[in-house]
């Protein structure tokens, strides 16, 4: 495995210029490094940060399948076993950095698809002992919060995070990242992928890109249940009644794929909105922090800000280099628990399919403001 | 006809705005009354909105009614008005339950009033559970005492809906209990009271006791808002497996404290 990570050659100072600046600024200072590992779901990323939030490298690679399929958790990991080792090389070149460099290698331990999930912890174990750096696990909820904070500058928003697999809305209190609000089903990614499945759009790049383009077209608005319960929502009822509806509508020509999208994020989207409000009034917080897959989507995030507009509070959101899952937030997230003294042993790097936000310690809250402030 | 112009027309007072309505002090019919008003949200889609807000204002209004039909005090409805989003309702003068036991923290604590209070809670939130109606919002500021009379009178029913199920009660009573420990643990075990009386009045906390016992565990930790840790509870839940409305309740209890 060693041959696979060959020392840095001379040449190699030529080729990326960095390489020499980032050998000074050690000079002068040790930077802290973190290899980041995520592939909780159909990407695989990995990922290079310094504490202080710098993406000195970020690649990463989505497995895409046929449309009208979503992917399956064998044939993920297959992709992700395909890609993880070019991915790391690929990494570490672009950060021009060698694995002497790094600090400590975190991973995605959970919540996630079991298979793909495997993929990354098992690389890390093996890298870990190859290259004798310590490992962190770290949740994925938690890093996709922190790696929306450290790039938007937001201070303590309420966060709703938005995925394939989740919907939460989540604030900080006590040392936790407590959830306030939640699905009570399945996630809003999966009720548009599977929508998207329905009408067999593209999943390149992502099924719910593909939605929201043609949502654009779309002018009629379609009545479709609306399901709020307190600070919860349920999705799976409007995904099938629309699943339900749409070919008839579709057929009739009572409405265009188009109008369909249109009223489905429509009314997703403000059950979504709505909730995170009532989390605001709770907790009396002002701005709102977007992360997650669906976090990209420009619609919502019009939405979440006229809803922070008339309560005066600001809307913080990113695009789809850090809202959709990466291996950088998860080195960020796992290098925030390093630089406060957690790490993982061996035999408990494990993974796990059900990991909840708010059974993670944030550790790194609260001295934060003298010791981790830096933003990108 | 006049007066009508006179009160309404005149004098709306804004007392509180909230995230879905604003609250106004005002007159009906020559009435002291309160007129609450649901706003549309700008961020939804206009159709959508009225459709929401319509739909609210109604269940707010029947859930209202309902509870008065089930024997339980609550301002007396005067209008619903569905194009201005409002429902016109008595003005009940007298204190809130918050600020009578924000009082007895300051100033002591008078057993005798506090019971009385506290039984009248029980009574009323074992009335509507019993009717199948749940309050969804209470909390102390949400229940006021009728000057003269000493009646409990309950408010605020923008987030009551109808359920039978064990879970949606003993989530109500759950978030009751925050809200108690949160503002007025200086006032003793108030909780312990308002049980005492809910148990008596309400017939159907251990008729539940055979359905959840089935193994149909309540996950009341799954509904409510307001817990935190929801992981471990589903767990704990789970594995002892609970039993009645009180029961699923105090597992909480044990969980978070």
């Amino acid at each position: 495995m060693t041959v696979l990570y060959p020392k840095t050659p001379p040449v190699f100072t030529f080729l990326f210029p960095c390489f020499r600046k980032s050998h000074t600024i050690m000079a002068e200072k040790k930077r802290v490094i973190a290899l980041g590992f995520e592939g909780s779901a159909n990407k695989i990323g990995v990922g290079v940060v310094t504490l202080d939030g710098s993406i000195l490298s970020n690649p990463r690679h989505t497995y895409i399948t046929p449309p009208g399929h979503g992917f399956l958790p064998r044939e993920t990991a297959q992709h992700h076993l395909q890609h993880v080792i070019p991915l790391v090389k690929s990494a570490l070149e672009e950060a021009c950095i060698t694995p002497e460099d790094v600090d400590c290698l975190c991973y995605t331990k959970g919540p996630g698809m079991g298979a793909p999930l495997q993929v990354s912890a098992v690389v890390v174990r093996i890298l870990s002992q190859l290259w004798k750096k310590p490992i962190v696990a770290v949740n994925h909820c938690v890093a996709h919060i922190e790696m929306g904070r450290i790039v938007t500058g937001a201070d303590d928003p309420v966060v709703l995070y938005v995925s394939g697999g989740n919907t939460q809305v989540i604030a900080y209190s006590e040392g936790r990242y407590r959830i306030f609000g939640e699905t009570i089903d399945i996630a809003v990614g999966n009720c548009l992928d599977r929508f998207a499945r329905v009408l067999t759009l593209s999943n390149d790049p992502s099924p719910g890109y593909n939605i929201e383009q043609l949502a654009k077209k779309g002018q009629k608005f379609i009545d479709l249940p609306y399901v709020v319960k307190g600070m919860d929502v349920s999705f799976s009822g409007i995904l099938s009644y629309i699943e339900a509806t749409a070919e008839e509508k579709l057929k009739s020509n009572e409405c265009t794929p188009g109008d369909l999208c249109y009223s489905l994020q429509e009314t997703l989207f403000a059950m979504l909105v709505e909730i995170t409000e009532r989390a605001m009034a709770h907790c009396d917080k002002k701005d709102v922090l977007i992360v997650g897959g669906v976090g990209c989507n420009e619609r919502l995030q019009e939405m979440m800000r006229t809803m922070c507009c008339e309560r005066g509070g600001n809307l913080f959101a990113t695009d789809d280099r850090y809202c959709v899952d990466n291996g950088a937030m998860i080195a960020y997230t796992g290098l925030l628990a390093y630089a406060h003294g957690t790490t993982t042993p061996l035999d408990e790097s494990t993974f796990t399919q059900r990991f909840r936000t708010d059974e993670v310690l944030a550790v790194w809250r609260g001295k934060e403001s003298s010791q981790v402030s830096g933003h990108t | 006809m006049d007066i009508k112009l006179d009160g309404v027309e005149s004098s709306m007072v804004l007392i509180k705005q909230g995230a879905e309505a604003r609250v106004f002090e005002s007159t009906f019919v020559g009435r002291r009354s309160i007129v609450k008003e649901r706003f549309s949200k700008k961020y939804r889609h206009p159709t959508l909105d009225s459709k929401l807000t319509l739909k609210r204002l109604n269940a707010e209004a029947r859930c209202m009614t309902k509870a008065r039909k089930l024997g339980v005090s609550t301002p007396a409805l005067y209008a619903v008005d569905p194009l201005q989003h409002s429902l016109t309702f008595e003005f009940v003068e007298g204190p809130a339950v918050k600020d009578i036991f924000l009082d007895f923290g300051l100033n002591g604590i008078v057993e005798e009033r506090l019971t009385d209070i506290a039984t009248q809670i029980g009574n009323a939130i074992g009335k509507i559970h019993d009717g199948g109606l749940i309050h969804g919002d209470l909390t102390t500021s949400n229940m006021l005492v009728r000057n003269g009379t000493n009646q409990l009178v309950l408010i605020d029913f923008g987030l009551s809906f109808t359920s039978t199920l064990p879970e949606d009660k003993a989530v109500d009573l759950y978030v009751l209990e925050r809200a108690l420990l949160s503002m007025h643990s200086s006032c003793g075990n108030v909780m312990d009271k308002i049980l005492a009386a809910y148990r008596k009045s309400s017939k159907q906390w251990c008729s539940t006791l055979n359905k959840l016992a089935q193994g149909d565990i309540a996950f009341l930790w799954d509904c409510s808002t307001q817990i935190h840790h929801k992981s471990e509870m589903k767990e704990i839940g789970a594995a002892v497996g609970a039993c009645t409305i009180i029961d699923t309740y105090r597992f909480s209890y044990l969980i978070v404290n």
